[in-house]
């Protein structure tokens, strides 16, 4: 596994995004690449059709509150490189775990960026450093367990490895 | 140092003598749930084996009766999941269908001690049970069925310590919005419930706040262990248990009171459930389009038959779709039985099959643009239950039904003398 270091653009939304926001009930039926073109459809509507790949979303307190959907696999399929927020929502953390995307719990993120600036993140030391400013900003790191699960792929990865589950080419 | 009711459970199924706040443990689960959106052809790995089928629950509630062919296909992957590992407790669509919390009440299939997973978030309802009970992701599920074991990560506790009982006309979700609104989320901590005040709540009310306990994004919400749970639980399953007390010097990050006597009927007002609290009084007069109860947090025997209550002899206001759902078909025999629910069809209520349905948006009872509804369900989140532009109020039953008959947002006292 290549070191967990992402350089993007940042965009930032607000506390308490919920997931019914992230992945709403009306994209329940479509194809995950369909679903992640919804991101936002309620609050920020043509928003996902503005993300670059390699994008790093920042996000206020409680991110992903709400239902057990499968939101964080919408942010990872919309080319989002990782999400740097004040903190995490503990069933939305879960998912980010299960689909191998990068979330980091950063004190201080929402306030240290302008939209459209550079943030460098590195996942593994949880360190966030504003390119253009040099600023460094310190995050809580990921769990040794956690941390394995990510860097295994996900859940899905590690149980296919293991011959638990059927293979499925997505 | 003691334990709280959360930490107590994590140590016992983790092996630990201790378990602190912080700490991430891997525990056995005593039973997993998986419901229809699990088998949905962008969410389900084919299983090819499980740990033991004996602590698997299967249901369908999400879409029920299938709404669409994908619903349809989705549970023809779970009959065929059902019966590849010969899962017994299956609640397929018909006699013993229901919402998987209500189904854990149903049938007692939670017993303090354990733990119970299902990916739906309001699981924590279960934690009525005396046990932990945590909503978690479709790969968690998947992971938990095959291996018999999950993650989880401890936090503090918050102590609810009920007094008093509710005045009538007050529910258990107008005590959950007081805590709500005072106290907002409790983010990465438990919620533990108990005091002198909880035996004059019925499991059916405990489960309200329960459940809604993952509008506070609680980890675990659990109850103490008393009769009327006992009672409960003696009537529906036979198995063993002991209840699990927290220790007398257990560390709490608050504990706070609630004088249930000093309550009154509130609403939250739409777009948060948190933070968004408000007397029935302020918001009287609010313009409806749509009534609603029902969901694993309100779709209870107790529910239905308050609604029946408020509505008894009256007539829902022309131009409001009253829609309740009872919770189960358990729940909805019952109601049956006791008159509620032809009461309820008198008034001009459409009574929809067990489903969670509208509560998130996905059938029997979507919301179009700028529509108005007042709910009992959840959520109120901005197009939680149709379209962006419609507006949600979250009540109690019993404001909801007074509501349904007058046309806008009404205070149920004017109708429970």
């Amino acid at each position: 596994m290549s070191a967990m270091v992402f350089r993007g653009r940042v965009w930032i939304v607000g506390d308490n995004i919920n997931t019914d926001l992230i992945l709403p009930n009306k994209a329940f039926y479509l194809t995950h690449a369909e679903q992640a073109q919804y991101v936002f459809h309620a609050n920020r509507p043509g928003w996902a059709q503005q993300v670059r790949p390699g994008d790093i979303l920042i996000g206020g307190h409680n991110f992903g509150m709400g239902s057990s959907r499968a939101a964080a696999r919408s942010l990872k399929n919309l080319g989002l490189a990782c999400l740097v927020a004040e903190s995490l929502n503990g069933l939305f953390l879960r998912n980010c775990v299960n689909f191998a995307f990068p979330a980091l719990e950063c004190a201080g993120i929402s306030t240290a960026f302008c939209e459209g600036d550079t943030a460098e993140v590195d996942f593994e030391s949880a360190q966030v450093r504003h390119v253009a400013r040099g600023a460094v900003l310190s995050g809580k790191p990921l769990p040794s367990q956690l941390m394995a699960l990510v860097q295994a792929g996900g859940v899905f990865q590690l149980l296919e490895s293991e011959g638990l589950i059927a293979p499925k080419a997505d | 140092m003691g334990m709280t009711i959360a930490e107590k459970i994590l140590a016992a199924k983790s092996g630990r003598k201790a378990v602190v706040p912080g700490d991430v443990v891997t525990v056995d689960v005593d039973t997993v749930i998986l419901f229809d959106n699990n088998f949905m052809p962008n969410n389900w790995r084919d299983i090819l084996k499980v740990a033991d089928p004996e602590r698997i629950v299967v249901t369908f509630d999400h879409r029920v009766p299938a709404p669409t062919q994908q619903a349809a296909a989705a549970q023809v992957t779970g009959r065929g999941f059902v019966k590849k590992f010969g899962i017994r407790r299956f609640h397929d669509v018909g006699h013993d269908q229901g919402i998987s919390h209500q189904l854990v009440a149903d049938y007692g299939y939670a017993l303090p001690g354990s733990v119970l997973l299902c990916s739906d978030s309001h699981t924590c309802s279960a934690g009525v049970f005396n046990c932990l009970a945590r909503g978690v992701g479709g790969p968690d599920i998947i992971y938990a069925a095959i291996k018999g074991q999950t993650w989880f990560r401890c936090g503090e506790t918050v102590r609810y310590e009920l007094t008093g009982r509710l005045p009538d006309a007050v529910t258990a979700k107008d005590a959950f919005l007081q805590i709500a609104g005072v106290h907002g989320a409790h983010a990465t901590m438990n919620v533990e419930y108990g005091g002198p005040g909880a035996a004059s709540l019925s499991i059916n009310a405990r489960k309200t706040l329960t459940a809604m306990s993952a509008e506070l994004s609680a980890e675990f919400a659990t109850f103490e262990a008393d009769d009327v749970l006992a009672d409960w639980l003696r009537a529906r399953n036979p198995a063993p248990w002991s209840p699990v007390m927290a220790d007398a010097d257990a560390r709490y990050h608050a504990v706070r009171k609630v004088d249930l006597s000093t309550l009154e009927p509130l609403v939250a007002r739409p777009d948060s459930v948190v933070n968004n609290s408000q007397p029935v009084g302020q918001a009287q007069g609010t313009r409806i389009d749509q009534a609603y109860i029902g969901s694993c947090a309100n779709g209870t025997q107790d529910d239905i038959e308050l609604a029946a209550r408020v509505v008894k002899g009256r007539r829902v206001a022309s131009g409001v779709r009253f829609i309740v759902t009872p919770a189960s078909q358990t729940v909805y025999r019952d109601t049956v039985a006791s008159g509620a629910i032809r009461t309820l069809l008198e008034a001009g209520a459409m009574i929809a099959p067990p489903t969670c349905g509208a509560c998130g948006g996905g059938h029997m009872g979507v919301l179009g643009p700028d529509e108005v509804c007042i709910t009992s369900s959840t959520r109120n989140f901005k197009g939680r239950m149709g379209d962006p532009s419609s507006r949600v109020w979250m009540a109690s039953p019993a404001t909801v039904a007074a509501s349904a008959l007058t046309g806008a947002i009404t205070d149920p006292r004017e109708f429970l003398q």
